[in-house]
Parts: C-alpha cells; sequence; structure tokens
C-alpha cells in the first residue's frame, strides 16, 4: 500500500460507495443490500434534519450524562513522570461505556425508518448493554446475539441486559465469541428483513455503518477539544485510546484527523503475544474481507479467518475498522499493541492510583502510556480515551490474578 | 461464448423440464469421499453441481452448510483442494456444468486473476459468491466474465423491480431466486409465490431462474420446479452427509449412496415438473 503524505485532508471519507482508499465496501449478501442503502438514504435524511440533532442533543445530556469529563490524571501523571495526562472518562457515561453514544444515534434512526425490533451482537457486552438500555427507554424489542464463550466471562452484563428486557441469544457456532456473534446476527436479519434494524456496535461492517458509527462517536473528540482548549488553552499533543473494531478510538481521533501536531496512536490486542494468540488485526494480520468490509484480518494462508485472543472481550475480534486500515496505511495514525499481562498491570496501576476501575479494554491503551509517557516532556498534553469502568471485568481479573488483587 | 451452462439450460429446454441443481460442500466430509460423490451425482440425475468453497464464516448459511464447511476444513480443504475436485471430476465428465459457491475472502487471498485462470483451467464454468452483490462487481464479476466464466447473481424476494435490472446486468449463466429472506435451510417457500417471483424476473431477462433455498423433498422439487427453469436443493443432501458419518465423524459406506439415493428421488420429482414459467 502507498503512503500518501500530501493529503488536504484526512476527514474526506468515505467516498460513496463506502470506502475509505482500498478499504470498506458493501460485501453483503443481496438479500441485506436494499436495507443498506435504506439505512444509508434514512441516515442522510437525519442529518439534513436539525429536529434529528436537537432530539440526539437532548438525550445526551440528560440520559446519557454528557459532556463526560476530561480528567487530569495527576498521579498518574506524577508516577510517569514525563507527559501531563488526561483521561476522557467515558466511563462515566450511563451503561458505563462509549458504546451508548452510538446506539443512541442507531436506535433514533431505527425510529425514524419504524423498525421496531432491534438486534446486536456483543463481545464484551458493553454494546448489548447499552443497545438493550435504549431498547427499554424507546420501548423496542432487543435481541442481542453473544459469543456463548463471552455469555460466561461477562455475567453481569448478561444479567442487566435481562433485567432490562432484552433477550440474549448466546452463539454457540465457531469460536463462539464476537464474530460468531457477528455472524449471526447478520443471519437474523436476513431472515427477518421487514421489520428489524441491525445496531452495529463498532467502526466496522458494510457502508454506511463504519461511517455512521464514526460520527456518532465523534462527540468525545468533539468534546475533548473544547475541554483541552478550555483547560490548557490549546489542543493535546497527543491522543491514544484502545482498538478492537475501534469506535471508541475513531470517535477521539476523527476530529482531530487534520489536526498534524496531534500524535495518534491505537492499542491493539496482543493477547499472550504477537507470535502467539492475540487480536491485533493491523499487527499480526493482511487486508482481506469479512463482514461486509475489506479491512485488516487475522486469517490463514487459505483466506478462513483465525480465532482471536484477548483477554478483553471487547477487544477479542480478528478484524478492525475500515477506516483505521486506511489511517494504518497512509500513516496518520501510529498502531501499537498491548499484552494481555501488561493490560492487567495497567489495569492495577489506574485503580491504586486514581481510584478508577478501567475497564480491560481502556487498560491496554494504558499499558502503552507507561512507554510513552515518561519519555514525554512535562507540558505534554495526552489524552486516554477511558473508554468504560472494569466493574464487569472483576471476577476475570481476579481470576487471572490468582487472588493477588 | 457459450459454457457448458447455457449448452445445459438449452438441451433441457429442446427437453421440455427444469433443472435439477445439487448443491455439497466441497471436502465434505473429506476429500475422497466428496469426490466419488461429486462423480456420481450426474448419473443419479443431478443436471448441474454446485460445489460450495469452504469458509470459517458462511454469514448466509445455516447450521447445515455451517457444519459441513467446518467438517471439510477439519479434513484439510482449502481451496487449492477444492479446484482439485473439479480437476478430478473432469476427467470422467466434460458435460455437466459445475458452478464454485462461497465467499469471497478466500478467493481474495487466492489471488482473483490466478483463480480465474486455475477455476477455467480445471473445468469450472460459474462462480456464485454470496457477498459479492453488484455494487462489488469490478472485485471479481467482470473479470470473471472477461475470463469466459458464468457469474450466477442471487435474487432474492428484497430485490425489487427497480435494483433487479442492476443485479442482472452482469449476470450470465442463470439466475438463483433465494426463495425466502433467510439463511439455506431454513423455512418452506409457498410455491405460488415462488412462481410470481420467477415470473417477474423473466421480465427482466431471457436468462434462466432456478429456485433454491428450503427444497428438501422431491415433492417439494416438484411444486417448486414447475414454476422455475430449475430447483437447487443443498441443505437436505449435506444432511444425508451428515447422518451416514459414523461417531468419528468418518465417511461410511453408504455415504455415497445416502447422497445419490435423494438426488434420484428429487430427480424424479424435477421431471414430473411441467414446464409452466419457464416459456
Amino acid at each position: 500500500m502507498t503512503v500518501q503524505h500530501q493529503l488536504n485532508s484526512y476527514r474526506t471519507g468515505p467516498d460513496e460507495r463506502g470506502h475509505f482508499g482500498p478499504y470498506g465496501g458493501r460485501f453483503v449478501a443481496e438479500t441485506l443490500m436494499p436495507l443498506i442503502l435504506e439505512l444509508e438514504q434514512a441516515y442522510a435524511d437525519a442529518k439534513a434534519d436539525p429536529a434529528f440533532k436537537t432530539e440526539m442533543d437532548g438525550h445526551l445530556k440528560d440520559f446519557v450524562g454528557r459532556p463526560s469529563p476530561l480528567y487530569f490524571a495527576e498521579r498518574t501523571t506524577e508516577h510517569f513522570g514525563g507527559a501531563k495526562i488526561f483521561f476522557k472518562r467515558e466511563d462515566l457515561n450511563h451503561t458505563g461505556a462509549h458504546k451508548v453514544n452510538n446506539v443512541l444515534g442507531q436506535i433514533m434512526l431505527a425510529r425514524r425508518m419504524g423498525k421496531r425490533r432491534i438486534i446486536a451482537e456483543t463481545g464484551a457486552g458493553m454494546h448489548g448493554v447499552a443497545t438493550a438500555t435504549l431498547c427499554a427507554k424507546f420501548g423496542l424489542e432487543c435481541i442481542v446475539y453473544m459469543g456463548a464463550v463471552d455469555v460466561t466471562r461477562q455475567e453481569p452484563n448478561v444479567l442487566r441486559m435481562k433485567a432490562l428486557g432484552a433477550t440474549v441469544r448466546p452463539v454457540e457456532s465457531g469460536s463462539k465469541t464476537l464474530k460468531d456473534a457477528m455472524n449471526e446476527a447478520l443471519r437474523d436479519w436476513v431472515t427477518n428483513v421487514a421489520d428489524t434494524f441491525y445496531c452495529i456496535g463498532t467502526v466496522a461492517g458494510p457502508h454506511p455503518y463504519p461511517m455512521l458509527v464514526r460520527d456518532f462517536q465523534s462527540i468525545i473528540g468533539i468534546e475533548t477539544r473544547a475541554q483541552m482548549q478550555a483547560a490548557e488553552g490549546r489542543l493535546p499533543d497527543s491522543l491514544i485510546a484502545c482498538i478492537g473494531g475501534g469506535s471508541n478510538a475513531m470517535g477521539l481521533f476523527h476530529p482531530f484527523l487534520d489536526d498534524k501536531d496531534v500524535a495518534i496512536y491505537g492499542v491493539e490486542a496482543a493477547g499472550h503475544g504477537l507470535t502467539s494468540l492475540h487480536a491485533a488485526s493491523i499487527a499480526g494480520g493482511r487486508p482481506g474481507v469479512l463482514h461486509g468490509n475489506r479491512t485488516y484480518l487475522l486469517m490463514d494462508a487459505d483466506g478462513q479467518i483465525n480465532e482471536a485472543h484477548s483477554i478483553s472481550a471487547g477487544l477479542d475480534y480478528p478484524g478492525i475498522g475500515p477506516e483505521h486500515a486506511w489511517l494504518h496505511d497512509i500513516g496518520r495514525v501510529n498502531y501499537l499493541s498491548a499484552t494481555d499481562n501488561e493490560a492487567l498491570a495497567a489495569f492495577q496501576l489506574c485503580c491504586r492510583l486514581e481510584g478508577i476501575i478501567p475497564a480491560l479494554e481502556p487498560a491496554h491503551a494504558l499499558a502503552r502510556v507507561a512507554d510513552l509517557a515518561p519519555t514525554l516532556p512535562k507540558d505534554h498534553l495526552m489524552v486516554v480515551n477511558m473508554s468504560g469502568r472494569g466493574d464487569k471485568d472483576l471476577a476475570s481479573v481476579a481470576e487471572h490474578l490468582k487472588g493477588k488483587l | 461464448m457459450t459454457t457448458r451452462i447455457d449448452k445445459r439450460f438449452a438441451a433441457l429446454k429442446a427437453e421440455g423440464r427444469p433443472a435439477l441443481v445439487t448443491f455439497l460442500m466441497g471436502g465434505d466430509p473429506d476429500h475422497e469421499t466428496s469426490l466419488a460423490i461429486i462423480r456420481a451425482l450426474p448419473k443419479a440425475g443431478a443436471d448441474v453441481i454446485e460445489i460450495g468453497m469452504p469458509f470459517t464464516d458462511p454469514m448466509a448459511d445455516g447450521p447445515a452448510v455451517q457444519a459441513a464447511g467446518l467438517r471439510a476444513l477439519a479434513a484439510g480443504a482449502t481451496l487449492v483442494k477444492t479446484l482439485d475436485l473439479i480437476r478430478a471430476f473432469r476427467t470422467t465428465d466434460d458435460t455437466t456444468p459445475v458452478v464454485l459457491m462461497g465467499y469471497y475472502n478466500p478467493i481474495f487471498i487466492y489471488g482473483v486473476e490466478k483463480f480465474l485462470r486455475d477455476a477455467d483451467a480445471a473445468g469450472v464454468d460459474g462462480l456464485i459468491v454470496v457477498d459479492l452483490p453488484p455494487e462489488e462487481d469490478e472485485e471479481l464479476c467482470l473479470p470473471a466474465l472477461k475470463a469466459g466464466l458464468n457469474f450466477i447473481r442471487l435474487a432474492t424476494p428484497t430485490t425489487d423491480d427497480k435494483r433487479l435490472p442492476a443485479v442482472l446486468a452482469n449476470t450470465s449463466g442463470f439466475v438463483y431466486y433465494v426463495s425466502i429472506t433467510g439463511i439455506t435451510g431454513s423455512a418452506k417457500p409457498d410455491p405460488a409465490k415462488v412462481g410470481a417471483a420467477v415470473a417477474r424476473i423473466k421480465h427482466h431477462t431471457d436468462l434462466p431462474v432456478c429456485v433454491g433455498f428450503g427444497v428438501r423433498t422431491a415433492e417439494d422439487a416438484r411444486a417448486i420446479a414447475s414454476g422455475a427453469d430449475g430447483v437447487v436443493v443443498g441443505s437436505a443432501l449435506i444432511d444425508m452427509v451428515k447422518n451416514s458419518l459414523d461417531g468419528a465423524g468418518k465417511a461410511g459406506p453408504s455415504t455415497v449412496k445416502a447422497v445419490t439415493g435423494l438426488v434420484a428421488e428429487l430427480a424424479c420429482g424435477v421431471r414430473a415438473a411441467k414446464r409452466v414459467a419457464a416459456e
């Protein structure tokens, strides 16, 4: 892939066919194609309707609790002795993660389109919880597909979804994790085309999903710009976020892509290590086609998709959003990775230094902050996306630390 | 260019009957048994043979086809070996059309140009790639047509009259009408609705229209084939493979016969159908 240094803007994608450079697209069965075109039209209409934004802003403020704070992580800053570290507190949103920003937008679209049955896939369960929450709020039927392995390791979220009135369908096919949940959700959608809206949880899938999820999550970066201006009188010097599909990262990054002086880091899950089982599609994969888009994927020499591994169920996916694939190729975003053990260490550090229990997902980003921050000057402003809270992970963390929690 | 598919449908039209199109997963339950099944299909009554290219994540397929793909992969199937199956079949049969059906990623990784060259050389006549709608024609459809292979498109109940011309534009060989909104092997289609849908498609094209998804018995085949140029049966045949396996999942002495037995029944059903909509 060629490196282009002379782009006027990194924020113009996708093109009308859903491409970010060679990535993205609409690789779906014919049955779904008319539905995807209908969604694209509905989203274009909603964007042009000021009432849509007004209603969304109201729900973001009063139901989600936005804006989320940009918090100066003073003791973490002192601990590393370098960059001045801020956390963007998406963990403080209602439902405990960034996922709700996107779900709110998609559920409002579903309502405009007259769809009463909502389906979703979930890994860690945060997207499932957010979807179940908004379906409860708006009185919609909610069915969440979740890999059977994830149902076991994220039990608190399964209970939350059930309490909110959603049906959780454990997926027993394939590796029984997020990719298989997505397969089953697509199979449901192909079967129930007339009344069903598929609420995808990340910046992946067929066009227009990567675009619309990004747009709904961009509130993270938009707020961060204004908050950092207010706090420090200027933009941050660097941004860092964890990446599974990459929606929290894209939401933070996208409003800054054209600010060339802002360094941007994405952190993939390196599992047991990049030469072993992991979930780092960019570091350990190559371009292929799955779940409606072309992007970096973990696969074998025959193009069969490999099972991903991460201690974090939310990062346990063998692909990455197509816009991230493109931002990697053109060199605008620097993609790093962190192992299970590094994330666990960062998790513990964050709990004790800041009084914040982070989800294992953003703990991956914190793990790389540990390398980057000490090398940077004290006036370097670094924003870490604290994409979710870690209550859901306590049982699996305790198990990995064998009682040394 | 006239392919084996074109020739076969022209011959069946002259004969005044619809086609029986059989779908089985390449390499299921193992390479040798799969080859033996494919070799036995024409004599049992299959007019067109569809062979699935195994894929780990078949998003439009039901449990039977999913499991067949995983059995084949566990037995060592690859796209190279699927092409080997067709090459071996062609040493004993040079007339029965063979269509490869599957998902795009294994082809993309194999390399589109190389795949088309190798598929053509192996004796493949057409391709059905589930996750390549007309919006992605530049990926494989147009190169395949250029290479002389048929590119068979799926039309579905959600493909309305406005969209049909786009779906049919680069389609060749035949049109595969998916009779239900759903995954393979699920609900049974309503023959009356299917007949009307085939008539609607035929308003837009001269290509033969074959109908699949949910056809399991000779009676289903007769009923559906009455309103179409052909009927596709897949999951029911794959179930015959599965049910013939021993406790360890290995093919037994009855595996080939179990499949050809059902194919023969289905062929009787298809032959009992009168051609109506085909004219």
